[in-house]
């Protein structure tokens, strides 16, 4: 495998991507992301120079509009999915 | 009258004149659920008596004149990442187990405007992340053609309820072959419209330059009914295309006289079965002796595509799966200490292996240091592949190829090996990556009875060439028998068109 992934870089990838992972975990994770990483590689073998990297096949351009509100207030039915909800607010730990 | 025989056009005309009502169609559908969905497992939600009442509720609204859309009481399911106000949506995750939505989907609204009535949500791999419907966190479906068999992905619960009886069309969505892989795998007409062409409002997200909703029907002309109820302009979809000839039924003649396909040579290499190679050739022969002239070409970058999707694929997925931290909607896992070791283990809990393996990978190469080489690189060969089909578009007005490389694989086969199942979607995904129309039709079963599709790529806004060929071939094709009963023989293409297949005997073979 030409993609060695680090203790490091598992660590890294999951702070970036928020996930707690058991040490099994970690152990999979390296070895699919390797694999993948060797593979996606292959990428390498095309001159890509000169060529615009492309978002969206077609031109996406900003689509202003006034700012006008068109739907009623729905946050009580919004709260009714929140895992914990007080005072019509989302409820969260402590964070300070 | 068996209803369920009826095509979903059929359905609206009879419930029209009065010699159906959608309460039966309702009940017919209903009935076929209880017969099978126990081995099937197509839907995660299904709520019995308020389809009824929602069947019910229409068919006065029939009556009574207030409702004359073209899909009026025929009843519909819906692939369960699409939102649908006070029906619960899941996408098959732990993560969205109790999460009923607000508001609906402008592809479900324009359903329901149409009059379709919704009977439930079906499974799909978790948050349409597979290619096989066995990721789903509420247990795999089965193919209706053999129970020991997968029925594709991630659109799967869709494609198998069509397939099975259990609804009249459904809806899917597509992001590398979501759509047309599984309406291959289950014997059912599968359609991916160019981008922005069905709004994705609603739509929960994986990969937003490259998803598209579209229809799985039982045959083309329920597919163009539903795409031109689908294909409207939405200001709350910013990638929302305004398109003036959503006309798609009136493509529907069975002429492809002059019609240039193209047969790229890389599409029936290495890799490809050779009972699917058979029935895709013999479906491009009956075209040529049609009318249509068919050639094969070299359609450059092919081996390219899967490894840019899975890098643009997995970085859209990882930035649009950040909203799920267990505060606002869904999951929230019981212990954690702090606000950042909720959202960890919340993610950690929530998510399968299948997602977390995307999302891990996405945020790898957008990390700093690795953009430039993974995402940046990515998007170049996307540009690049794009342009390989404008060339083929300048001299082709179809290109014509597999959809997938073998028949449904079987149960468990595929998980166990990630890269090996992300290659099966090699000739659907370039499609994506390049935003064009594409659609399956069955074309023939193998010597197991499992279904193939044929697979026609039009150029961006041609869905009604592709629906007049796809249309054609369905006609010289003859009816696909529906699955009915999964011991039921082989039933093979040259019985129906009289004619055998193999590339040595076509005149575009090598």
């Amino acid at each position: 495998m030409a993609n060695i992934i680090s203790d490091e870089t598992i660590e890294y990838v999951g702070i970036l991507a928020k996930l707690a992972l058991s040490d099994e975990e970690k152990e999979q994770a390296k070895k699919d992301m390797g694999r993948m990483l060797d593979y996606i590689d292959q990428l390498g073998e095309l001159d890509t120079s000169g060529v615009e990297p492309m978002s969206h096949v077609f031109p996406v351009e900003n689509v202003f509009r006034e700012d006008v509100v068109v739907n009623g207030d729905g946050s009580s039915e919004t709260l009714c999915n929140a895992p914990e909800e007080k005072d019509n607010m989302f409820v969260v730990p402590r964070t300070i | 009258m068996d209803l369920l025989s009826y095509s979903a056009v059929e359905l609206a005309a009879a419930i029209r004149a009065g010699e159906a009502t959608a309460v039966q169609a309702m009940e017919a559908v209903l009935s076929k659920i209880d017969e099978k969905e126990e081995q099937i497992n197509a839907y995660v939600t299904l709520d019995r008596e308020a389809a009824l009442k929602a069947a019910q509720k229409t068919q006065k609204k029939i009556e009574a004149g207030e409702l004359t859309g073209a899909l009026a009481g025929v009843p519909v399911a819906v692939k369960d990442n699409l939102c649908t106000k006070g029906m619960r949506t899941t996408c098959a995750s732990k993560m969205l187990g109790n999460f009923i939505p607000t508001f609906s989907a402008q592809a479900v609204i324009n359903l329901e405007q149409a009059g379709a009535v919704i009977i439930g949500k079906t499974n799909m791999d978790e948050f349409a992340m597979g290619s096989t419907t066995e990721t789903s966190a509420y247990g795999e479906t089965k193919n209706p053609y053999d129970f020991n068999h997968v029925p594709g992905g991630s659109s799967g619960g869709s494609a198998a309820a069509v397939a099975a009886g259990e609804c009249f069309f459904a809806l899917g969505s597509d992001t590398g072959g979501s759509i047309r892989q599984p309406a291959s795998f289950c014997g059912v007409v599968g359609l991916k419209p160019t981008y922005g062409t069905v709004s994705r409002y609603g739509l929960v997200a994986y990969g937003s330059s490259l998803d598209q909703i579209g229809p799985l029907t039982k045959n083309v002309p329920d597919c163009a009914a539903v795409l031109e109820v689908l294909a409207t302009q939405d200001a709350k979809d910013s990638t929302s295309i305004r398109r003036e000839d959503t006309d798609f039924t009136s493509a529907l003649t069975a002429d492809v006289t002059g019609l240039r396909i193209g047969i790229p040579k890389d599409y029936f290499g290495e890799g490809l079965d050779a009972e699917v190679k058979e029935a895709v050739l013999a479906a491009a022969k009956a075209l040529a002796e049609a009318g249509a002239v068919v050639e094969e070409f070299d359609l450059s970058l092919v081996k390219y595509a899967i490894p840019t999707y899975y890098t643009i694929a997995a970085a859209e997925a990882s930035s649009n799966l950040e909203r799920f931290d267990g505060v606002k909607y869904g999951f929230r896992a019981t212990e954690f200490d702090g606000l950042h070791n909720l959202y960890k283990k919340t993610r950690s809990e929530g998510f399968g292996a299948e997602v977390k393996r995307r999302i891990m990978l996405g945020s790898f190469v957008l990390s700093s240091g690795y953009y430039d080489a993974y995402y940046l690189k990515a998007l170049k060969v996307k540009a690049m592949i794009k342009q390989a089909f404008d060339d083929a578009f300048a001299r082709y007005d179809l290109i014509l190829g597999p959809v997938a490389p073998t028949t449904a694989p079987r149960l468990g086969e595929s998980l166990s090996d990630p890269l090996k199942m992300y290659l099966g979607d090699i000739y659907t995904i370039s499609v994506n990556l390049a935003g064009l129309p594409a659609i399956s039709v069955p074309c023939g079963k193998d010597k197991a009875g499992l279904p193939i599709g044929v697979q026609l790529i039009a150029d961006r806004f041609a869905e009604k060439t592709l629906l007049r060929a796809a249309y054609t071939y369905e006609t010289l094709r003859g009816a696909f028998a529906l699955c009915t009963d999964p011991c039921r023989g082989n039933m093979p293409l040259r019985r129906r068109t009289g004619r055998a297949a193999s590339i040595e005997d076509t005149r575009f073979g090598d």
